[in-house]
């Protein structure tokens, strides 16, 4: 797998592994049989992201983009991070292979899920109005896997 | 940093004895083996010599050897040669879900021919059930094609048996034994095998190399059309220095045969007794007993395959996986989910495959290293966490 300078750091010293206790808000996508799993814990103040951590389950690329994500949102207020792209994140990794950039999408999603179950728990807003703000989708597209036999 | 080799199911480290023994045609000895004057003459009657040398280790005569250009190709020749030119009698062929994929995507190839083929199951251990095998034979069924040792999980499979089946029903039997070669003694004879693939690189020899036996009498067609090299069975200048060099490995892996699986065997059950002892969570996949001496298949619970070989090769160790990042497609290894693991457990497998280089140092090496590895990976697995709070 040819991947950059960039993705070799973040597997092999990801930032951020772990968990935050009562975080404010968690978001959880993939599954195992597409062998694919991010979990990301952010802590919310004044409706900025001032904690992430995260936990994944997944190959060298799901490790890098899960990294590199949270040290992107951190500091941010949940608007900006929810404008995150997962085109940015590839870039800032420098790239990955075509073949991992379902990976990125991952990332994007686990963001989107972790700063929706904030506004759930906020309880301001009706849940349309939270899938909307949060581009929520029904069947995650980071795991195009169909099981085959 | 030094690099540990533990993938040698993928590939061999030459043996400096083989390079030595190549060395004079790459070198002087350049002649084409096709040709008239004695430089040519000296290529052929080295090849010739290295033909009756691989004949003798597998009990056959030298006219049933071809050489090739390796594994995939010999695959290739066997099945699509023996298919097409035997068409007349029938279109049907056996073969296994778990053979490699030079076997499997030339059958895919085939029944986009008009050819039916079935794919026989396999037990949780990967052999396949001598049974099935008997009951999947039709009339117009012209070839069995299973492998002898599985590429991942090591498994050996019931060829003796297979073989008598064949030959009672008078159907072709090709064996795919890329992995055995060098590992096992082969008497073709014996077996019943009318056809066999291996590769030298398998063994300590050059790789782009190889050989297809096939059994005298059978019509098969050539696969790739020129001269008249390989009783125009196999066109293209012959590789002198390549096919010495695999008569050389041969003729090294077969006076050594008992002493080199006995050390690679110790080596591969002290890793597996050790991880076994040291790691919580993990599955061995593939036959205990019946099972290449140097073969450790193990998946790691709760962490991905991928992650794991990059972080193996952060400390210098070279090893396979059959995760589905690792395969290039979404899927994992056909191999262990046609063995029944789950998507979640086949993604997180380790192929380990000692060597006659490897030693005790480098395995204690790679168990620490392993253990230091999947915790880390654990700890920032959401499925640990989960799996973990079940547990309290």
């Amino acid at each position: 797998m040819d991947y950059s300078d960039k993705v070799i750091d973040h597997y092999t010293n990801p930032r951020n592994v772990g968990e935050i206790e009562n975080a404010s808000g968690i978001g959880k996508v993939g599954n195992p049989v597409c062998g694919d799993i991010m979990k990301i814990y952010i802590k919310v103040e004044n409706n900025i992201i001032t904690d992430v951590k995260f936990k994944t389950f997944g190959c060298g690329a799901a490790i890098a983009t899960s990294s590199i994500s949270t040290e992107l949102i951190k500091g941010l207020t949940l608007e900006k991070a929810l404008e995150l792209k997962n085109g940015d994140v590839v870039d800032k990794l420098d790239g990955l292979p075509p073949v991992k950039i379902h990976c990125s999408l991952l990332a994007e999603e686990a963001i989107h899920e972790a700063i929706a179950d904030y506004y759930r728990k906020e309880g301001k807003m009706s849940e349309e109005e939270i899938v909307k703000k949060c581009k929520l989708k029904k069947n995650h597209n980071s795991c195009p896997h169909k099981i085959s036999n | 940093m030094k690099e540990i080799y533990f993938d040698n199911a993928a590939t061999t480290r030459i043996d400096d004895e083989v390079l030595s023994s190549m060395m004079p045609y790459l070198k002087n000895e350049y002649g084409n083996a096709s040709s008239i004057y004695k430089l040519g003459k000296r290529s052929h009657e080295a090849i010739e010599k290295t033909r009756e040398e691989v004949a003798k280790v597998f009990n056959c005569d030298k006219d049933e050897i071809y050489f090739t250009s390796g594994g995939s190709e010999s695959d290739n020749t066997a099945i699509k040669g023996i298919a097409y030119a035997n068409k007349d009698k029938g279109k049907h062929i056996i073969t296994s879900k778990i053979e490699h994929p030079a076997v499997l995507e030339t059958c895919k190839m085939l029944e986009r021919d008009g050819f039916e083929v079935t794919y026989l199951n396999v037990d949780e251990n990967g052999i396949i059930s001598l049974d099935e095998l008997k009951k999947s034979i039709r009339k117009d069924t012209i070839l069995i094609s299973i492998m002898f040792a599985n590429n991942e999980i090591g498994t050996i499979e019931p060829i003796k048996e297979i073989g008598k089946i064949s030959r009672e029903k008078n159907i072709y039997f090709h064996t795919d034994a890329v992995q055995a070669v060098g590992n096992i003694r082969i008497d073709v004879k014996e077996l019943n095998i009318d056809s066999l693939s291996l590769s030298a690189h398998k063994f300590y020899g050059p790789k782009g190399i190889g050989v297809l036996y096939m059994k005298k009498g059978i019509k098969f067609n050539a696969l790739i059309n020129g001269g008249h090299q390989e009783k125009k069975k196999r066109a293209g200048t012959h590789n002198t220095a390549s096919i010495v060099g695999l008569g050389t490995a041969l003729k090294i892996a077969y006076d050594n045969l008992e002493s080199h699986n006995k050390n690679i065997k110790e080596l591969r059950d002290y890793y597996i007794e050790q991880v076994k002892e040291k790691i919580p969570y993990i599955k061995i996949n593939g036959d205990l007993y019946k099972r290449l001496p140097g073969n450790a298949n193990i998946s790691f619970r709760f962490i991905e395959g991928e992650g794991l070989l990059l972080n193996l090769d952060n400390k210098g160790i070279c090893a396979s996986s059959g995760s589905a990042c690792t395969s290039g497609s979404l899927d994992p290894s056909h191999v262990l989910l046609a063995i029944g693991l789950p998507h979640e457990i086949a993604h997180g497998s380790l192929r380990i495959s000692i060597g006659k280089y490897n030693t005790k140092e480098e395995v204690d090496y790679l168990i620490k290293s392993l253990i230091e590895i999947v915790e880390k990976l654990r700890n920032m697995s959401p499925l640990y966490e989960e799996f973990m709070e079940g547990e309290k």
